[in-house]
């Protein structure tokens, strides 16, 4: 395994060598049943305009009124990301002009958002872990989505996603390559996910990434950023956060300045370029919204919610390798997601864990790629899988046998046991069967026996291979092994 | 059958409950009237047949034996700023011309609930932003009263709640919905020799009603009497889940103490209301109505509002920034005028350009400017704070007095075309108002008498927070005492 | 303090009001005169004074997750001024 880096590739420049620096903001939206200030509904995919109060398009005299269990779930986030929960948070109005935002403004937090400080902890692809810094987290209504290719003059504007609740997600600008930057992306989004908050569906937009970019010469103050928008996967970050570093170097070396902008990466060209419709947006006149109260949570609420808190992938990972025995990268694996962890557990509850473990990761992840399936909905389940490992580990049968079984369970749904039943598959394990076996090869290959006994130790393998063909491969290896030997030496 | 029209609601309610006259009757005198001053130009929409379908709804209840409430069959003006279910709401303004409300304003769904006829929709000022509603699309209101002397020039009916106080000064209407932001139902009431009271900020939700300065606009009643003033309350008022700055207390019969008297009360006057230049007849009359109160028993004393005079700048940051938010929804996109244009700003900008007038402009470009990067600390965080020293000033008088008196307004209503050019004169008919606006106050105009010229002129009183019950006491107390019976010659 | 011309333009633009070049003089002059009228704020001392953002002194209220409002796609069209296919349309957007 190759050594983790200390400290990310630096970029090579005409001037000498660049450093990156990245700080994200993601916008995540809340899992809720209806909209932040508003009755609507919040389901994805729905024909235009249909999931629209009237407080959503913006009718006059429309007023919000605040979802309870979006400020529940922006509490659970912030209290998964090790933040500190603001008693006293407030709704202030971010004014600015867009075909899709109703109100001409944004109803959001500015001062004093929710949540503020704390951390998540990365382990960047070929890098030592690292911890990044998160800011602050606030609560924020989404806009609606303005669609411009359905007609040649026209845009057309659908407010079903109008006034959803979003938590933003600002880090610290802690990131220096694209490697951290996925890191810590993946990995808020598994937290958000554990969490229940934000299903991190990055395709359908409910989780929205924008990446704050700027080079520096190691030591150098930071320089100017540009924020690039509409990375909307994971695997783009990288390569927007490369292009638009280059960019920028190249920019700078040629005796350029960056400027403080907006950008738009395409991901077909997987280029950045300039937003001409957020030229002007830079004031946005931030004020107290003077239709909502400030928001003052008790301890209490805090309380109950922290209390309600699932264990997150972290610790959940660490017990797992304190609990179980488990390798950690076998842990890490385990504790993708909150599905496979759950199936994890019930595979390994009573059982051999390293055993259970080898047979998920393997044949058992094998199956689920191969049929497309994943832990939830696969038609083996965690039960019959420990079915099957409890055959193994009470020597029923043999781990190559149980390979067999396996594929007919996949092939008729039927139990581990009913197949070893019905297929005459359990281990022979009694000693004196077995030794009859042995004698019996022996004796019809006294040839090699006497090759073996001449000095020709390779040939122990040949025997093994024989008694298992001559018992179906139901022998206990183990103890043809431990039989054979002392025969064999005569 | 002219009578119908000079009822009050609560002569309205005994003459329907005995059959002296039936809703539809009521009703149709009042359309009558609608017609016969149109001139005045009091309705930016007329719902006759809306009217007289209200009034056989409310004939058919009391056919039954049934009753929606103590304004059943009552025939009254709902100021276009109320979002009005299938009923033209345009806000007095180009930009809101066309807007058909697919809901029903919460305010506005109360009274029909309780019963009222609604016979129009009330001329004001564009988004109540105005002190003489002149700055209505829909042209300017004429106030009723003339001066004596031979001065016929047509006067204002004050604003922005003007098409309401002109409809229930000239017996259009047996009362009127205003909204109140920084003197827009008191101002005008005094102007046009009625009562108008701005309840508690939120006492009534602001639900469907067209905001103008979210923390400060409150909805209240525009009678001829202050028993009017609190029946009418009395069915607007009340929590409301849809608006979260809506109080969420209960509501208190605003009658309870109509007839208890002053005696005992402790009624403040604040010296710094007594401002450089004030004219002598409103000097008069405030003086007067604190005699009328003395007289009847209360303890009359002077009080000190030290920042009264910086009340009308902080509302001149606070009410324009909040504007200028609020008004940014008028883009021509979901609904109201669209004026077209190259691209979508060119749109924005056309629409806003043509659909807004000019106090509106004004209004949100000043807005605009305080909370723009670089000023808002210096204007709109400044007026903010400012704002808590003058509440401050209230609660601590309030630990002394039951209410407050000063004068409704620094004149009576002016001659259409004065004081029109110069916008900060203009915003100076609200010094006395705005104070209480300031600080989410309840507060009452009620006629006290008329001026040199002969025109009517009103007493202002402020109560304390969600206490209307003693602010209708005092004010029963000096309308008892005004006796005020003068009426527009020709209404 | 006196607004310019161009501070005038730089409003009227973030609050799309259009405003045409000869306009700018007049706006300047009217913004003007409020804005020293509301200076008067500067006589009064704020130190240690908390804004007031609001009169309400109750807590913000709050609504249960319960979806109650909504799929009325044709009356929140209905009043707009232009429209297709149950979208809004307006003069095409480029980014």
């Amino acid at each position: 395994m190759a050594e983790l880096l200390e400290h990310p590739k630096l970029l090579k420049g005409d001037s000498g060598e660049w450093e990156i620096v990245i700080g994200l903001e993601v916008h995540a939206q809340v899992i809720s049943n209806a909209k932040l200030f508003s009755g609507a509904p919040v389901a994805f995919g729905a024909e235009p305009n249909t999931q629209v109060s009237l407080v959503d398009a913006a009718f006059p005299g429309m007023l919000p009124v605040l979802n309870e269990h979006c400020v529940e779930q922006a509490v659970l986030t912030g209290l998964g990301i090790n933040g500190t929960v603001n008693k006293y948070s407030r709704f202030d109005r971010k004014n600015y002009f867009y075909a899709d935002l109703p109100q001409g403004y944004q109803i959001s937090q500015f001062e004093h958002p929710i949540v503020t400080g704390g951390y998540i902890d990365i382990e960047p692809e070929g890098e030592v872990p690292k911890r990044i810094g998160v800011t602050r987290l606030h609560v924020e209504q989404d806009a609606g989505k303005s669609i411009h290719d359905q007609h040649p003059t026209q845009s057309y504007i659908d407010l079903n996603r109008s006034g959803t609740a979003l938590m933003e997600i600002v880090s610290e600008p802690d990131m220096r390559s694209g490697e951290q930057a996925t890191a810590y992306l993946s990995k808020l989004r598994q937290v958000l996910r554990y969490l229940g908050t934000c299903d991190g569906n990055m395709d359908q937009g409910s989780m929205r990434c924008d990446i704050n970019v700027s080079v520096r010469h190691p030591g150098d103050e930071l320089g100017t950023r540009c924020e690039v928008k509409n990375v909307n996967s994971i695997r783009f970050v990288r390569q927007a956060i490369e292009y638009e570093a280059r960019r920028q170097i190249r920019l700078i070396e040629n005796g350029g300045e960056v400027v403080q902008e907006t950008r738009l990466y395409d991901p077909n060209k997987g280029e950045t370029r300039s937003m001409r419709s957020k030229e002007d947006a830079h004031d946005y006149r931030y004020f107290p919204d003077p239709d909502l109260l400030p928001l003052r949570l008790e301890d209490e609420f805090i309380e109950r919610i922290r209390a309600g808190m699932p264990e997150l992938p972290d610790a959940k990972r660490a017990r797992f390798v304190k609990d179980y025995g488990i390798a950690d990268y076998d842990a890490w694996v385990m504790t993708a997601d909150q599905a496979t962890a759950d199936f994890f557990e019930t595979v390994v509850k009573g059982r051999d864990a390293k055993l259970a473990t080898n047979w998920i990761t393997g044949d058992y992840f094998a199956y689920l790629n191969r049929e497309g399936f994943d832990v939830t909905n696969a038609p083996i389940g965690a039960e019959k899988l420990g079915g099957l490992v409890d055959l193994i580990s009470d020597n029923t049968i043999s781990g190559r046998i149980a390979k067999d079984v396996f594929e007919a369970m996949i092939e008729s749904g039927k139990d581990a046991a009913a197949i070893v039943e019905e297929k005459g598959l359990v281990q022979i394990t009694d000693t004196g069967a077995i030794e009859a076996i042995i004698d019996e090869v022996m004796a019809k290959n006294a040839d090699k026996v006497a090759d073996y006994r001449g000095g020709k130790d390779k040939l122990f393998g040949f025997f093994v291979g024989q008694v298992m063909k001559a018992t179906q491969g139901k022998a206990n290896p183990a103890l043809v092994n431990q039989l054979l030997k002392p025969k064999l030496d005569g | 059958m002219s009578g119908l029209t000079d009822l009050t609601i609560a002569g309205a309610r005994a003459g329907l409950d005995s059959g002296d006259f039936s809703a539809r009757e009521l009703a149709q005198a009042h359309i009558d009237a609608m017609a016969q001053h149109k001139a005045l130009n009091a309705f930016i929409t007329e719902t006759p047949e809306r009217a007289l379908a209200d009034a056989d709804a409310s004939d058919a209840r009391r056919a039954k034996g049934e009753s929606a409430g103590p304004m059943d069959g009552v025939p009254i003006a709902m100021k276009d700023l109320f979002c009005t279910e299938g009923v033209r709401s345009t806000a007095g303004s180009h930009i809101l011309e066309p807007f058909v409300p697919p809901y029903e304003s919460t305010v506005s769904g109360k009274l029909k609930a309780g019963g009222s006829v609604m016979l129009g929709k009330a001329n004001l000022d564009e988004f109540a932003m105005g002190s003489a509603n002149i700055t209505s699309y829909f042209g300017p209101v004429t106030n009723p009263w003339v001066a004596g002397g031979g001065d016929n020039r047509q006067r204002v009916p004050g604003g922005s709640s003007g098409g309401s106080a002109a409809a229930v000064a000239a017996r259009i209407a047996i009362a009127a919905t205003g909204t109140d932001t920084g003197g827009s139902i008191r101002q005008p009431a005094s102007f046009c020799g009625i009562v108008g009271l701005k309840p508690t900020y939120g006492r009534c939700s602001r639900w469907g009603i067209v905001a103008f300065a979210s923390s400060l606009d409150q909805a209240g009643p525009m009678t001829r009497t202050v028993e009017d003033a609190a029946t009418m309350l009395q069915v607007m008022a009340g929590h409301d889940p849809k608006d979260s700055t809506s109080a969420p207390y209960d509501t208190p019969n605003f009658a309870e103490k109509l007839r208890a008297g002053v005696k005992g009360l402790k009624i403040g006057v604040p010296k710094e209301y007594r401002v450089d230049g004030m004219p002598a007849e409103i000097d008069r009359i405030w003086h007067q109505g604190a005699d009328w109160l003395r007289a009847q028993g209360a303890d009359v004393v002077e009080i000190s509002l030290p920042h009264t005079k910086y009340a009308l700048p902080t509302y001149y940051i606070i009410a324009p920034a909040e504007a200028s938010s609020n008004l940014a929804r008028y883009d021509g996109v979901r609904y109201g005028l669209r004026v077209p244009g190259k691209d979508l700003k060119e749109m924005y900008e056309n629409t806003r350009a043509e659909g807004f007038g000019a106090e509106v402009k004004r209004r949100i470009m000043i807005g605009t400017y305080v909370l723009s990067a670089g000023y808002y600390d210096a204007y709109y965080l400044k007026a903010q704070k400012v704002r808590s020293l003058i509440l401050r000033d209230f609660t601590q008088a309030f630990e002394q007095v039951d209410a407050i008196l000063t004068p409704t307004a620094p004149s009576a209503a002016f001659a259409l075309g004065e004081k029109q050019d110069d916008p900060v004169q203009m915003y100076l008919n609200d010094v006395f108002t705005v104070p209480a606006s300031m600080a989410g106050l309840p507060a009452i105009s009620v006629p006290g008498g008329l001026s040199d010229e002969g025109l009517p002129l009103g007493l202002h009183l402020i109560g304390k927070p969600f206490d209307e019950v003693t602010l209708v006491q005092v004010a029963q107390a000096l309308e008892e005492a005004a006796g005020f019976s003068a009426r527009p010659a020709g209404y | 303090m006196a607004l310019d011309q161009a501070t005038v333009a730089r409003i009227a633009n973030l609050a799309r009001i259009k405003v045409t070049d000869d306009e700018l003089q007049a706006w300047a002059t009217d913004l003007s005169a409020i804005i020293t009228f509301v200076e008067h704020l500067d006589e009064v001392n704020v130190d240690g004074v908390e804004p007031m953002t609001g009169v309400g002194d109750f807590p913000l209220p709050l609504r249960a997750d319960k979806v109650s409002d909504g799929g009325y796609a044709e009356v929140v069209t209905s009043n707009a001024p232009e429209g297709a296919l149950g979208f809004y349309t307006v003069p095409k957007v480029v980014e």
